[in-house]
């Protein structure tokens, strides 16, 4: 079992959670032209790393806020969480 | 090669078993080869046994990092069916299941291939009519499908809960008769041990540390037991894909996750059928030692970890229980985890890549095992004749830039996410 420090509740465990997959995806920007491969990228292609990744959740059996949490994919040790508006640095 | 037959078992019986062949060599690797197929799992196996069977070619080499069959092929339920509603699923299976009815007596290798049935059941009406249509599309694709109301589930499977307060109730089921299961490690040993006598090397222990790529085209590959140097390679390691791909520079419509299975302690027989849980994602079957064997959901995010966590295994069998409540006195024997290359659209990509010389095999999602002959036979020949067959046209890898998803479930994108 997985426990996630939420940055708003504190540590609770993983069944609060659900996923919303890698974090480092940006959705293309309003208004610009747009390539079918930047669409591909937003939409489906995915890097799927072994090691650190970056990615959302959301507590949504808690105070239901997106967060983002740096955990590895091949230990499930959780490095690092954030609110959903505070950048990766 | 020394075939195996009633003769043979009682000649080696004379001298205690112990001058029986060995089933594969332990080769070390060649400099070059036609074709090197990276993965020693049942895709991997089976392609290299059809690229020699069906195409000659027999200068070929499989790599695995670990020993084979260690990966998904001996870690699944099993389970081994075609009942699929789209044309490009259904063809491409149903031509899998007869390569399975044929396979035991192709490899010379008692895969225990065990058409017993699969149930899928119903739990609402809306659930009934989608089956039917279900049903009909796979009876048009000339695969067997029979839809079954309460009364007739109740006699072919009494020990499901069909008391009446019930939170899902059986309203019916869907089955295909000629659907089962197999043995699945013998299905990579028996291929392993054909593909060996044709002259195939088997490299165990062998770990891919990078590509060899120059003006669009792959020349070989580089391995922790050296550099070995092939005209075609074919990349068949599931749940390692995104691994490859990044040494590569592609990225890929896969994302890499876990799936638990697990068995119960053997019970006598209580069940000659596989079936699912409707109203969630669990399925069960019982193997020939009696154990109850059962799988479900996914972890649910990104793991290479081949171990599962405790909330998704206690959710899918809550759903067992739901489903069979006596399976609430079983004691749990095992459990263990797979890492799945779960594909955005649910269905495997099978195709050439933008590298000449370079074929992909990724995306089998939770039915890789049933799709081991069809994938090896198809994958064969697209490496062989450098064209996709018509059977796994549909599995093409630019499918998603151009928006032909083969979306079986009809949820969309991520079909797994839940």
């Amino acid at each position: 079992m997985l426990h996630i420090k939420c940055p708003h509740c504190g540590m609770r465990s993983q069944n609060e959670f659900s996923y919303g997959g890698d974090a480092s995806v940006k959705r293309p920007e309003l208004g610009k032209e747009v390539t079918d491969q930047e669409w591909d990228d937003f939409v489906y292609n995915r890097k799927s790393l072994r090691g650190k990744h970056w990615e959302l959740w959301q507590h949504l059996s808690g105070c239901r806020q997106w967060i983002k949490i740096e955990r590895d994919t091949a230990t499930h040790e959780i490095f690092n969480t954030l609110k959903a508006n505070e950048e990766i640095s | 090669m020394q075939k195996y037959s009633i003769f043979s078992l009682v000649k080696n019986a004379f001298s205690n078993h112990e001058n029986w062949d060995l089933a594969w060599k332990d080769p070390t690797p060649k400099n070059e080869y036609d074709v090197v197929i990276i993965g020693g799992g049942g895709h991997g196996l089976a392609t290299a046994y059809y690229l020699a069977k069906e195409h000659n070619i027999t200068n070929v080499a499989i790599i695995e990092k670990g020993w084979i069959g260690g990966g998904n092929v001996g870690r699944n339920t099993t389970i081994i069916r075609s009942n699929y509603m789209h044309d490009d699923n259904a063809l491409f299976s149903e031509f899998g299941m007869d390569l399975w009815r044929k396979m035991s007596q192709d490899l010379n290798y008692n895969v225990m291939f065990s058409p017993r049935g699969i149930i899928n059941l119903a739990h609402s009406d809306a659930q009934m009519n989608v089956y039917a249509r279900r049903g009909n599309s796979m009876r048009l694709n000339g695969i067997d499908a029979v839809l079954l109301n309460r009364e007739q589930v109740k006699e072919i499977i009494p020990m499901a809960d069909f008391s009446e307060n019930v939170r899902f109730p059986i309203f019916g089921g869907l089955m295909q008769p000629s659907a089962g299961t197999a043995r699945h490690d013998a299905v990579a040993w028996g291929y392993a041990r054909q593909a060996d006598s044709m002259g195939v090397d088997i490299i165990q222990n062998c770990e891919v540390i990078g590509f060899d790529v120059s003006s669009g085209k792959i020349q070989g590959v580089r391995t922790s037991r050296g550099n070995i140097k092939a005209k075609k390679i074919g990349l068949c390691v599931a749940g390692s894909t995104n691994i490859l791909a990044e040494k590569l520079n592609m990225t890929l419509p896969i994302e890499t996750h876990l799936l638990q299975a697990c068995v119960s302690e053997p019970v006598k027989p209580v069940l000659d059928k596989v079936v699912t849980f409707g109203a969630g994602h669990f399925y069960i079957s019982q193997s020939d030692k009696g154990e109850m064997v059962m799988g479900g959901d996914l972890d649910g995010y990104n793991s290479y970890a081949q171990r599962g966590n405790l909330p998704t295994l206690q959710h899918v069998l809550t759903e067992g229980i739901a489903m069979m409540p006596f399976l609430s006195k079983l004691k749990m024997l095992r459990t263990w985890g797979g890492i799945m290359d779960m594909s955005m659209d649910g269905s495997p990509i099978i195709d050439k890549t933008h590298i000449e010389g370079l074929y992909l095999n990724c995306g089998w999602c939770y039915g890789g095992f049933k799709a081991t002959p069809a994938s090896g036979w198809t994958f064969a020949h697209t490496i062989a004749q450098d064209r996709v067959h018509e059977l796994n046209a549909g599995y093409s890898l630019n499918r998603f830039n151009t928006g032909h998803l083969l979306d079986e479930k009809g949820l969309g994108t991520k079909t797994w996410i839940s």
